[in-house]
Parts: structure tokens; sequence; C-alpha cells
């Protein structure tokens, strides 16, 4: 019987300051034991419990992309005692892994539609890992139009800005960058906050376009009227829930909404779903 | 399968015979009239005076605190940070006197730490270590309303045998070939007589006609989830609780458990834990934010999770036995049977 409990052991293998403030690092693991990488077989979407011994576990959503071989990433937030822990790690450092855990975006279901993505502050994690993949020539072809609408609070506080400038300067992929204010005048993106520029920028849905949106809830709260305004149906809107969790894999009890595990049959539930659920979340 | 025919003074003898295969669990009462299920020291007997245990035996499985794993933090160690699964035993158990209905909320517990997808290895393996020796219900609790659950006081749906106290001597009915085996392991082997056989149904039927508590959930499943949710009743319900958790302590189905890294030093442990949905801490994000932030949504998911979102996520009936732990434990006296009706209704 397989330990569903039992973290893959993982080396820090870089470690990336992302914001100005310095409360989002990227960290870059890479497992002991090469076999263990292809046991944890991943897609857009999914999540993992990052295990420190000593300190306790952690769900957070993959960053890296499976079509980047050889590592995985996770862009952490210090706010709790394993992730203030975690900031203090260095490389070389071993901890462990437990996963891939969850549902990925619903990739097949997906297929042929055009895609926008909606990301505010650092829950962009999963959508980059989202837009690596879609953007890979293998995965190119099988969608249409990609949309992307990502805002933080200032320049300083988006996620890989290399990245986002990249997209920007490519042609099969619209990226829509804002911040909620700056004063840098050579700012060449968007200033206000994702609800409005969506509305703005964001393509209408027409049936054959799906959202996805991950964000801090106020920004979910004023987007969801946005798409519903852009003709997006509730079952074409796609949401990443979090919730405490501890075991990952549906057992524990703790991140239940309604008859729904959010680890389990989650983190992905489209808006039509959560309608159904008591929303605890 | 058969039905044999157990004399009382060859009991004890018995037992004592299977230790040479089984680790002996059964209830036994403790200080501050608590009663639980525990390993039997040798020459300690299952206490079969007591109903209703205060604590279910789900522990015999699912211990309140359990070591996952052991690791050490010392850099200096070349295992530093490498999580081991410590050495455990899952030798046969017998459960010796377990109530039919507990041995029912076993099976509850299953669908949830044995899925398809995972399997707790700590659950299902000592689940499948134990053989459940029952002992039927010959006098029902005031609180036992177990037959309306879809289980009752002579049920052997959960069992490898059951025992039924017939005065001077037990019938045993051998449910299973893991109860065969402990039969013949504890060498009785006695045959019951077509007599015995009759006063084993009559004392089923006598038994089930004595349990009056009944629950109704069938327009439950009727309802929808968030209208039940949204009732006004919850109000009213929950005013009076505390929060403490015992209901899910004694709760044989209540499964929720917490995972907790406790050190010494830089010697470690990772546990599992019993926690409960009646603990603010239970559901509280680290940023504060807590979506079961009081008192009311917090009974609320302990009912509508046992009388409703199980039977929708499962169609298997509802995620509680009847055993009646909970009312009886209460301090507040907060009554499922009464909450079940207001639901129904």
């Amino acid at each position: 019987m397989i330990n569903p409990y039992l973290p893959y052991p993982i080396r820090i293998d870089d470690i990336i300051v992302e914001s100005e403030d310095r409360s989002l690092k990227t960290f870059k693991f890479v497992f002991l034991d090469p076999k263990d990488e292809e046991k944890f077989s991943y897609q857009a979407g999914q999540f993992a419990e990052i295990s420190i011994p000593g300190q306790g576990e952690i769900p957070i959503g993959l960053a890296s992309s499976p079509v980047e071989k050889g590592f995985i990433a996770f862009t952490i937030n210090r706010a709790g005692k394993v992730t203030s822990h975690l900031h203090n790690m260095k490389v070389g450092d071993i901890l462990g892994v437990r996963g891939p855990l969850g549902n990925p975006y619903p990739w097949d279901t997906m297929k042929g539609k055009n895609l926008l993505f909606i990301g505010g502050g650092f829950a962009f994690t999963t959508l980059r890992s989202s837009v690596v993949y879609l953007l890979h020539p293998d995965n190119r072809d099988k969608y249409g139009a990609i949309d992307v609408v990502y805002g933080s609070r200032s320049p300083g506080m988006l996620l890989y800005l290399d990245e986002l400038k990249a997209w920007e300067a490519r042609d099969d992929i619209n990226m829509h960058i804002t911040v909620d204010g700056t004063d840098d005048p050579d700012w060449k993106y968007n200033v206000g906050f994702v609800p409005p520029v969506a509305e703005e920028k964001a393509p209408k849905s027409e049936g054959d376009t799906y959202a996805i949106v991950c964000g801090p809830p106020i920004m979910i709260k004023f987007t969801l009227p946005v798409l519903e305004k852009l003709g997006y149906d509730h079952d074409h809107i796609i949401l990443s829930l979090e919730n405490r969790m501890k075991c990952g894999i549906g057992m524990c009890g703790r991140c239940g909404i309604g008859e729904q595990l959010v680890c389990k049959d989650g983190p992905v539930f489209t808006l039509a779903e959560v309608n159904n659920t008591p929303k605890e979340f | 399968m058969r039905i044999l025919q157990i004399d009382k003074k060859d009991w004890s003898a018995g037992l004592e015979k299977s230790r040479k295969d089984y680790t002996l669990i059964g209830p036994v009462k403790e200080g501050n009239n608590v009663s639980k299920f525990k390993e039997l020291a040798a020459g300690e007997e299952p206490d079969f005076s007591i109903t209703t245990t205060t604590m279910s035996p789900k522990s015999v499985v699912f211990p309140q605190s359990e070591v996952m794993f052991t690791f050490t933090t010392d850099s200096a160690s070349a295992d530093c940070n490498i999580m081991k699964v410590p050495e455990k035993s899952y030798s046969p158990r017998a459960v010796i006197g377990i109530r039919p209905f507990d041995a029912v909320a076993m099976k509850i517990v299953k669908m949830n730490f044995d899925t398809p997808d995972y399997q707790d290895p700590y659950w299902c393996d000592a689940y499948a270590a134990c053989t459940f020796i029952g002992l039927a219900i010959t006098d029902p609790e005031a609180c036992d309303f177990s037959t309306s659950t879809g289980t009752g006081p002579f049920d052997t749906s959960g069992l490898d045998v059951l025992l039924v106290d017939a005065g001077d001597y037990y019938l045993a009915e051998v449910v299973t070939d893991k109860g065969d085996s402990w039969i013949q392991s504890a060498s009785f082997d006695q045959e019951a007589d077509a007599e015995s056989v009759e006063i084993l149904h009559s004392m089923r039927k006598e038994a089930k006609k004595k349990i009056e508590s009944t629950v109704e959930f069938a327009n439950i499943d009727k309802k929808e989830t968030l209208d039940l949710y949204n009732e006004k009743y919850w109000d009213s319900i929950s005013f009076p609780c505390l929060n403490c958790g015992t209901c899910t302590y004694v709760c044989p189905t209540c499964w929720c458990f917490d995972i907790q890294d406790e050190m010494a030093h830089k010697n470690g442990r990772r546990m599992k834990n019993w926690d409960s949905c009646m603990f603010p801490n239970f559901t509280i994000h680290t940023t504060g934010h807590n979506p079961r932030n009081t008192k009311l949504m917090r009974v609320r998911q302990r009912f509508m999770h046992k009388l409703k979102y199980h039977q929708s996520k499962y169609n298997m009936g509802i995620m509680c036995v009847g055993c009646g732990r909970c009312v009886t434990s209460c301090p507040v006296n907060i009554d499922i049977r009464e909450v079940c009706k207001q639901m129904n209704s």
C-alpha cells in the first residue's frame, strides 16, 4: 500500500525573490530520487503539500509547468509558521513534497476554446503554470485565443516580470498587465484595478471562451459581475478555491464546503458548482 | 454459516486459547465512569455488562493520537529532514464484544479512509488486522435508535461473529471465514441445536422491539442542500452548544483529524490526532479569515455532514448508526434525533 502521507524528499535548488517587499519568493526544488519526479507527474492547476519536518505542511499551487522538466517550483507568500520558516531556508536544504494533489484546470474540456486568464496579486502562480503550458509548441495549436489580465498593487509586486514582458512581445497571446498605481513615469502598461481593466480589455464570451479566475476574494467579488456582463456562463467561469487543509487527499475533513472537499473534489470548480455549495471558504 | 453454542464456563478458557493467535481487545470500565475499548492484559476479560461504551471502539483502528512518521532535524545526520515510517504491528487482533452498530460505524468510516484514489495505510492496515467478535444487544439503552439508521441490535453486517448472551451460554453466529478462524483458534466447536437457533431468532425480534427511539431522514435526502443550510432553526439548535467537541470524540463515525509535528530537541514525529469540526481552529486560515467563524456554522456543519452531505456524496444513508452516545454525552442536551426531525419535517 502506498503511503499518501509520505513526502518525497526534495532539495532547494534555487530561491528567487519575486516582490519588492520580499514577501514572495519562488522556490525551485529538485527531487533527491529522480524516480520520484516521474511519480510526481502533474498538470497546471494542481497543488502539492510542502512538508517541512518539525514545522508542518502547507498546500501550495504549482507555479512550474508540466512542460518544464527537472524541477518543480512554487511561489510562496511569507504568512504563517511553515512559510516563514521556508523563507529562511537556503539553497541545498532538504524538505519534502506530497502530490500532485487536487484536480487541474479542465484542459480536455477547454480544448479548441479561447481562454481568458484573470489573476490578481500572488494568486498568479497556477496561471503562470497554465500559460507556460499553453505557449509550448506542442500545445499552442490545441487552444484558441489566449488573453491574460493580471494585476498587482505596484510594478514591484508583479510576479514573473521578465516572463510577462516576453509574453507581451508575442503575437499568440494578448497580455493586459495592470497595477493599482505607480509613480514610474516609464510604466507603459495599464493602471487600474483588475475588474475594470478586464471589463475594458477582456474578450466577450460568445460561448466559446473559458475564464479562469485566481485572485484575492475582493478581486473575485468584483470580477464575477464583469464576466457576466461579458457574457460568460457560470459553467464557463473557473475558480480555484482555497481552504485550510491538512491531508490534501480528502480524508481529514476540514476543507469541506458542503459535500465538496476543496482538496480532492477541487480546488478547481466552475462558478456553477460553487453556487451550489454553502460557500464556506 | 454455522451457529455454535458456547457454555459460559468454557468462555474464559476459549478466550485465553485465542491469545496465541490474536491480541484481544474489548470493552473495559475505567475511572470516572468512563468505559472504552482497549487491549486486554493477560487474564483480563471484556466487560459484557457495558452496553454502550462511553468512547466508541473507533480508536481500535483510528487511535486518538498516532505516530505517522519519525524524523531528525539534525543537519549532522545523513537522514536529516527525511520522514521515516515507524515500525508498527498489524498482527491479528480480535475485538471482542463490539456492538453491532459500532461495527457498522467502522464500515462507514472505511468509505473515508479506503477510497479508490487513496488509502490511509494506518487505518486500512489496522482495520484489516481486526476480527470483529460482536455482542448482540439484548437490553438496548434508552438513547439507542439504531434500528432506524439501517442497523440494529443483532445486525451482523459489520461483524465476523455475532455472540448472543442466552443465559448460561452464548450463541455464536459465525458470519465470515475470518470469524470462523477465531472460533477455531478458541476451540469452540459445539454446534447449536435447532432449539437454540430458534431462541436466537426470537431474541433478535424481542431486542428490536425494545428499541422505541427512532429517526426519519427520507425527506432530508429530497431537500436541497442550500435550503436546509439556510433554515432558521440552526439558531435555536446551536444556541446552547458550548463547542466542546464531546459529540465528535464519542462518535463512532466522526473521522476528522489533524496532522501535527511534535519536536523534542532535534527529534521529531509527525502525529495524526483526532480533530473536531466544533473547534474554530479546525478551519481558520493563516490570514485569520475563518470560513466557519460562528458556533452556528460549526454546529450546522456537524449535522449537515452527518445527515445530508454524506448521503448526497455516497448515496449510502446517513453518517450515523444511532448509538446514542452524542445524546447521552452532550453537556447541554443537544439531541441529534430532534435535529434530524426538524431537518426531515
